[in-house]
């Protein structure tokens, strides 16, 4: 602000109007803009953000509606007529597009039909995972002392059993494995990364001064764990959670693919890539689509990952 | 001459290996930052220039372009986002931005070393400080391994490291603070630099240590007559060791003068607002004097002169032209060596 | 009520007074709970005693072993230290890092538990309070910290930053007021209230300890513990942080215990000046006392050591250029803890630990020198004046 004594008209009009009251703090910069929002403008401008965000919506619909988007019934086979057929590749959306099995059956349909269970155990490991091995996480990282030692055994224990052999030996034990036993066997298996990745965040986050000056106004644990710490220690558990939801989908279909999955009466893509190996020399198209489907979901979700890993590292900003 | 707007003569190269004369000219050196908001404006046009067996402390807050600029000098700007649109930085009469790489590597270190602000990251956690300071001489001068460590243990004497011999072989974080910057001091020294760049030496440091660590700097300094430019934002290191002051503000260099001047006769509303604001250890005051505002945002500078807005002389002239870095003289004319003033209203400053 | 145990004498003397700086400790004893938060709401007068700390210590166990830990040694952080603050003043406390002076604040915050000795709020012990009572203390002193950018939340707003003092104590502001105080809180600190929805990055260093400073008084506590409030900020700005705080202390009758390493700034703002080294108070007296007189030697070489803004005072002061560093608070030295940096260390230094008292040979003078000081061989020494 300029000296009062000295105010004249010409001053008036390179004074910028100023609709705020000033004060001697000085003025802040802009809107309100949250940490969070300003990583969600950022996002928003990433390509790869946008691509892969883009895909991921689209197979989410997929598995919410496959009905919308082919009327073949994925089991219901003809081997009379449609035996192996080769794809037409110029019939968007019908059920010949992709070509048909050696059980007579539209792989179209059958991806599309796939897609709901590769989703739903990725999505449903993800949050079972994200849920446990975040709260275990976040104990053994605050608590530390005993907690921490006991819990990061537990983990090391568990982190000791190789994850794809390990969910074998489990589903063996079923025999009907339906979609719940199989999330249930992957998380079983899998929350010990996460629970790392949050204790390792939550252990950097409580020595923050924030975290102090919270303490000091007698702030209680809960508060002091989910308004300070959680919301500060998420950022590197968003990212670990959404690159290994792809890697619990290449997971199922693995397990699947193994015949420790979906079993016949169900669909994957990991069953109809087992199916596809009998014959892939003179009829790789049974192969490529459900495969090429696997690959580009699982793409996405890491590209997604990385994406938002970039949006949110702090080291960026 | 400070006032390097006004020679516009440069003086000739010397021959390499003299030691005296004018080391580094710096003539409206311009540097800018492309980041997702915007363009940031971190120096707009510095001139400055530092003798053999001077010390010039540029002087500044964070955010004036202090750093940046020395980091420019060094060739160790992050390019890109970091862009010089315009300027240049001779070296003995050589623009060092016009060399090629290899040309600027062999000045970088043997020519113009740098000592950082904090020691611990600057040295290497898993390497011991005998062979962080023998790797200058391996590299540069092609000595053995033993040789350089011999080399090594001398320069640890030489900054005054108790026990080098036996120190030698230890790790950057068996050492103290002090003793870390001393390491540093020693690294910068090895090859006997014509110019040292020492950002924020002792800010990281305890008061009593700080203390020796400056009193070694100054006593290195004469004794190998080198040029020594040092970046601080704390006006009593400065009026300990410096020759002459360049005060920064916003990019801009907007006071110069011999150290002593500066502390009688602020030619600055800055430089006098900084002088007053400080409490004094001598003397309990009443209310301290506040620069009011806040620093400038590089993002938008104000028009005209960049301290308008918290200057309390400020004027319409002031919102629309850029004071130029002016000679400052005696109210008779008179000329006074080495002292300029970017203000609009520089003679009301200094005479009252 | 509460009763009164050793006889009540009336303490009016000015803190500043050359009065030995750790008073009898008058103890109130509470039965129950309720009491306790009556004793420690009561108002306190001007220039009594408010805050007494007596051989305060806090070590920090060092171990070895992952599953089953031995302690191998303690980094004794602090080390036996007493003072007092009385109510309304500012007591600054200095020392170089490792001294143990940011320890303390946490101790006194209840941050970090004491291993012995006593801080004294009012005459409770609240090294010994829990639950009501403690919470209680902890509505009255309150804590500015030193780094504005990591000391708020950066995911909370403005207003949730400093509304969330009457979260944690609802009693103080019923729910339909907060948001007026908070605005409130953010007038008096200089800042614009129409930030309340901003997020603390998008101020600058200063503003970020503005919205330190206006938490801290949400609560409208007595005691503020300042741990280096403006090492942080630029120096343009550092001064305007100041006048604030000198100017709420004057405002809401606040006690100040402002810890800094920079000399001249807690000149300026002190009435009281504590000289810590190596987890032990080294001299404490009125800043008058500690800055224009001071007995202790590393007073003396601290002092001296200070760049001083204004190269012709410079020259005509004396320097004390001390050789070495600070020794490890897990390995301190035997005796006087600074006798390895001492010009004038002598046998003695070593194998008796000096005691905070005035010197003998100034007891009972009128004199400036005559304050205490944790030296065998204290004598006068003007380093910050010219010769």
């Amino acid at each position: 602000m300029p000296d009062a004594t000295k105010t004249t008209a010409a001053e008036a009009v390179a004074e910028t109007p100023v609709a705020a009251k000033v004060v001697d703090g000085g003025e802040a910069s802009g809107k309100p803009r949250s940490l969070w929002g300003d990583a969600w403008r950022d996002l928003r401008r990433r390509p790869l953000f946008v691509i892969s965000a883009a895909l991921i919506v689209v197979l989410i619909l997929v598995a919410a509606f496959p009905g919308l988007f082919t009327d073949a019934n994925p089991e219901s086979g003809d081997l009379q007529n449609h035996f192996l057929e080769k794809p037409n590749l110029g019939h968007f959306f019908q059920a010949d597009w992709f070509g048909y099995d050696r059980q007579g059956r539209s792989i179209y349909a059958r991806v599309i039909f796939g897609a709901r269970n590769s989703i739903m155990v990725g999505l449903g490991v993800t949050i079972l995972v994200t849920a446990f091995g975040g709260l275990v996480g976040m104990l053994a990282g605050y608590f530390g002392g005993f907690w921490d030692s006991l819990l990061s055994r537990i983990v090391d224990v568990f982190f000791g059993i190789p994850f794809l052999l390990g969910a074998m030996v489990v589903l063996n034990a079923f025999t009907d494995r339906t979609a719940m036993v199989i999330i249930g066997a992957l998380a079983f298996l899998g929350w010990t990364q996460i629970a790392r990745v949050m204790r390792g965040a939550v252990i950097t986050t409580k020595h923050a001064d924030y975290v102090m000056a919270a303490k000091a106004l007698g702030a209680g644990t809960g508060r002091i764990l989910f308004r300070h710490i959680l919301p500060n220690a998420l950022a590197p558990v968003i990212v670990v959670a959404t690159i290994s939801l792809g890697t619990y989908i290449v997971a199922e279909s693995t397990l699947s693919f193994l015949g420790l999955g979906f079993g016949n009466d169900s669909f994957s893509w990991g069953s109809d890539i087992s199916d596809a190996l009998n014959d892939i020399r003179n009829n790789p198209h049974t192969l490529i689509f459900p495969a090429g489907m696997l690959s580009i979901t699982v793409l996405a979700f890491i590209m997604m990952g990385d994406a938002v890993r970039e949006a949110l590292d702090p080291k960026l900003r | 001459m400070t006032i390097t707007d006004k020679t516009a003569d440069v003086p000739a190269p010397r021959s390499g290996e003299e030691k005296s004369g004018r080391l580094l000219d710096v003539k409206d050196l311009h540097v800018e930052f492309h980041t997702r908001d915007g363009v940031v404006k971190a120096v707009n046009g510095v001139n400055y220039s530092v003798d053999a067996g001077e010390t010039l402390a540029v002087l500044g807050e964070s955010g004036s372009g202090k750093s940046v600029t020395a980091q420019a000098i060094m060739g160790i700007l992050d390019m890109p986002p970091g862009k010089i649109p315009q300027g240049e930085i001779l070296f003995r009469g050589q623009d060092m931005l016009k060399m090629s790489n290899e040309e600027r590597r062999k000045i970088r270190g043997r020519k113009i070393a740098m000592i950082f602000q904090d020691a611990l990251s600057s040295l290497n956690p898993v390497l011991s400080v005998g062979y962080q300071l023998g790797e200058m001489f391996r590299v540069h001068d092609g000595l053995s391994r033993k040789e350089a460590k011999a080399k090594s243990i001398e320069l640890m004497d030489r900054v005054k490291i108790p026990a080098a011999k036996e120190r030698v072989n230890d790790y950057p974080h068996q050492f103290s603070g002090g003793m870390r910057q001393r390491i540093m001091i020693a690294m910068a020294l090895a090859l006997e630099p014509d110019l040292i760049i020492a950002d924020e030496p002792t800010t990281a440091l305890d008061v009593t240590v700080q203390a020796q660590v400056m009193d070694l700097l100054a006593e290195l300094q004469r004794e190998y007559n080198m040029g020594l430019i040092l970046i601080t934002h704390d006006l009593g290191v400065v009026a300990d060791v410096a020759d002459k002051i360049a005060v920064m503000y916003a990019g801009r260099i907007v006071e110069t003068a011999p150290v002593h001047e500066l502390y009688k006769r602020p030619a600055h509303p800055y430089t006098r607002g900084l002088l007053d604001s400080i409490p004094r250890l001598d003397q309990k005051g009443h209310e301290l004097y506040a620069i009011k505002g806040l620093p400038p945002n590089l993002l938008k500078i104000p028009s005209g002169c960049a301290f308008n807005p918290r200057c309390p002389k400020a004027t319409d002239i002031c919102r629309t032209e850029v004071p130029p870095l002016v000679p400052v003289t005696e109210q008779d004319g008179a000329e006074l060596v080495g002292r300029g003033s970017a203000c609009h209203f520089w003679k009301e400053t200094i005479h009252g | 009520m509460a009763e009164l145990k050793k006889g009540a004498e009336p303490e009016g003397a000015e803190p500043t007074d050359a009065t030995p700086n750790v008073t009898e400790v008058e103890t109130v004893d509470v039965a129950t709970p309720e009491e306790a938060v009556a004793v420690i709401e009561a108002p306190a007068e001007r220039g009594e005693p408010i805050l007494q700390v007596r051989n305060l210590v806090k070590h920090f166990p060092l171990t070895q072993g992952i599953i089953v830990k031995r302690q191998i040694g303690a980094v004794k952080a602090v080390d036996g230290i007493s003072f007092d603050l009385y109510q309304g003043e500012t007591l600054g406390i200095v020392g170089e890092s490792g001294c143990g002076k940011s320890t303390v604040a946490k101790l006194l915050m209840t941050l970090e538990r004491a291993t012995a000795g006593e801080v004294f709020y009012k005459g409770q012990d609240i090294t010994k309070l829990s639950g009501r009572a403690l919470k209680a203390v902890r509505r009255n002193i309150q804590m500015v910290f030193q780094d504005p950018y990591t000391s708020l939340n950066p995911r909370m707003t403005v207003g949730d930053i400093i509304g969330e003092p009457f979260e944690i104590h609802p009693e103080v502001a019923p729910k339909g007021s907060r948001r007026q105080k908070v605005q409130d809180l953010l007038d008096v600190v200089g800042l614009n209230p129409e930030y309340i929805n901003r997020y603390p990055h998008q101020f600058s260093g200063g503003q970020r300890q503005r919205i330190g400073i206006a938490r801290g008084l949400a609560l409208n506590p007595e005691i503020i513990i300042c741990d280096e409030p403006v090492s942080a900020l630029d120096v343009s700005v550092q001064a305007q942080v100041i006048n604030l705080m000198e100017k709420l202390q004057d405002e809401f009758n606040l006690s100040y215990l402002f810890i800094a390493h920079d000399l001249s700034i807690v000149r300026h703002i002190s009435d009281r000046v504590g000289v810590m080294y190596l987890g032990k108070m080294a001299e404490i007296g009125s800043d008058e006392q500690i800055y224009d007189h001071p007995t202790h030697p590393y007073t003396q070489a601290l002092l001296s050591a200070v760049p001083v803004p204004d190269p012709e005072a410079r020259e005509g002061r004396e320097r004390i250029i001390l050789t070495g560093d600070v020794p490890s608070p897990a390995n301190p030295p035997s005796g006087c803890r600074f006798r390895t940096r001492c010009w004038k260390a002598q046998d003695k230094c070593a194998e008796e630990v000096p005691l905070l008292a005035i010197p003998e040979r100034f007891a009972g003078q009128d004199t400036p020198a005559a304050h205490e000081s944790a030296c065998h061989f204290a004598e006068e020494k003007d380093v910050v004046h010219a010769a």
